[in-house]
């Protein structure tokens, strides 16, 4: 081994694209994923379970559940995403391939939100597409299903985004208990409460045009500073 | 302080025009312990600089420091003359650093790790990959999981970085660990020929250095 490979010693500027490094990182994320099936299988059992015993424990009359199936649908998509927050950057700090994305010369903001991203495509997407098979067991009024689906589809997004600031800031400690859960859940709870609210309007027929604009400026503004403040917080986790 | 004398006095090359890491005045304190104060030295292109110093005594503080992994110190660090803060970007396009994690998934394979890794910072065809694998002695385990391989070997993979990265600054944080007699005699071989041509090095080990090449001495110690 004297020889090397040709990329050595070039002395120039990076020539990696900052796309294809985010591209890389998405890539890797959900290669990740689906190497760990059960990383991808268990925020939907939970969310599965988690819906199912609304049922058994409030009551199986359809009116009742009628009432409660969008708040149902909508806690419980709450959780299961917080379930799998973890494995954002747990491992990535732990084997530290962390260290290595923070030393990348490429826009730390792309790639958190790479990751944030293939989060989202692993732990929210799964749970948007099973929502309408729950609502319906929960008797949600068949006109509100779509609504579920487009709120869930601009809401889980933003559970990912602002996960991945929690976890960024405790990523660094030995013992996390329910830390995570009590500074992320309070971010989160404009979404779930414009949600929720939205999927009850929309069985009532009442016009949904706030709600969605309101879904969408919090989507925007977590999709444009979130990450920041994810790479903020994991500079000082690994300092 | 004795280091930045050590530094000083072992440099003996015809002074090259501007050196590529330059140190000045860093002090690191911890938990109330002074770790270092007043650390001065600069390394030159070509150059080999062993950090040496007992447990404790800072170096891989230091090393995570001069990669600004770690901000809790006080001092001026340059890079190529500027200093590191201002032009992170250009900074961190020629920095390697390998630490005590090396930044291997055990879930991937080597190359899916290796591939990853290079994306960040340059572009590697498959080719490269395996030719750097070879380098490091892991030719044919390409496409192992990292999970079925041993500490030295992940320490391998990591170190395939090193010849797939067009970086002139290498920071190495005791890479001699986990390798066994042949992984050593690689690895200074590797550490020689980067110095070689024109790049720099930067590692702490216990391990005695042998390297056909004149080494420099930074001492933590007090």
């Amino acid at each position: 081994m004297t020889t090397h490979p040709s990329p050595q010693q070039s002395n120039q500027r990076p020539q990696v694209s900052t796309f294809s490094a985010f591209q890389a990182t998405l890539r890797r994320d959900l290669l990740i994923a689906l190497k760990r099936r059960n990383d991808l299988l268990n925020p939907l059992m939970f969310f599965l379970i988690v819906v199912s015993l609304f049922p058994l424990g409030v009551s199986s009359d359809p009116v009742q559940l009628t009432s409660i199936a969008a708040g149902t649908v909508w806690v419980s998509a709450l959780l299961a995403s917080m379930l799998s927050l973890d494995n954002l950057y747990r491992a990535d700090y732990e084997d530290g391939s962390l260290e290595q994305l923070l030393l990348s010369p490429q826009p730390l903001y792309f790639m958190v939100l790479a990751k944030n991203i293939a989060h989202w495509l692993i732990s929210g997407l799964p749970v948007v597409l099973l929502a309408p098979l729950l609502a319906y067991m929960l008797y949600l009024p068949a006109d509100a299903y779509w609504t579920l689906v487009f709120t869930l589809l601009l809401g889980t997004p933003v559970l990912s985004l602002f996960g991945s600031i929690g976890v960024a800031l405790t990523v660094g400690l030995g013992s996390r208990g329910l830390i995570l859960a009590v500074i992320v859940l309070p971010l989160t709870v404009p979404v779930l409460i414009i949600g929720a609210k939205a999927v009850a309007d929309a069985s009532l027929g009442v016009s949904l045009g706030m709600h969605y604009a309101l879904l969408g400026a919090i989507l925007a503004m977590s999709l444009s500073l979130a990450p920041l403040a994810s790479a903020a917080a994991l500079k000082i986790s690994v300092n | 302080m004795s280091a930045s004398a050590a530094a000083t006095s072992v440099h003996a090359h015809d002074a090259p025009a501007s050196p590529l890491l330059q140190a000045s005045a860093l002090f690191c304190e911890r938990d109330d312990r002074v770790l270092f104060s007043d650390l001065n030295f600069s390394l030159f292109p070509g150059e080999l600089m062993q950090v040496q110093g007992s447990n404790g005594s800072g170096k891989t503080t230091l090393l995570r420091i001069l990669c600004g992994l770690n901000s809790s110190y006080e001092g001026e660090i340059y890079w190529d003359g500027v200093a590191i803060d201002e032009d992170r970007e250009s900074f961190l396009a020629s920095l390697l650093y390998i630490g005590h994690r090396v930044g291997v998934n055990k879930i991937l394979t080597a190359r899916e790790n290796l591939r990853w890794s290079s994306a960040l910072h340059a572009p590697v065809t498959d080719a490269d990959i395996d030719a750097a694998l070879d380098g490091v002695g892991l030719a044919g385990y390409a496409d192992v999981v990292c999970r079925n391989m041993s500490a030295g070997q992940h320490q391998r993979v990591s170190l395939a970085r090193l010849l797939l990265s067009p970086a002139r600054l290498w920071v190495l944080d005791e890479p001699f660990t986990t390798l066994d007699v042949h992984g050593v005699k690689t690895l200074e071989r590797l550490l020689a020929d980067h110095a070689g041509r024109g790049g720099a090095v930067l590692v702490t080990t216990h391990h005695k250095l042998d390297v056909p090449y004149e080494l420099r001495r930074l001492n933590l110690d007090r």
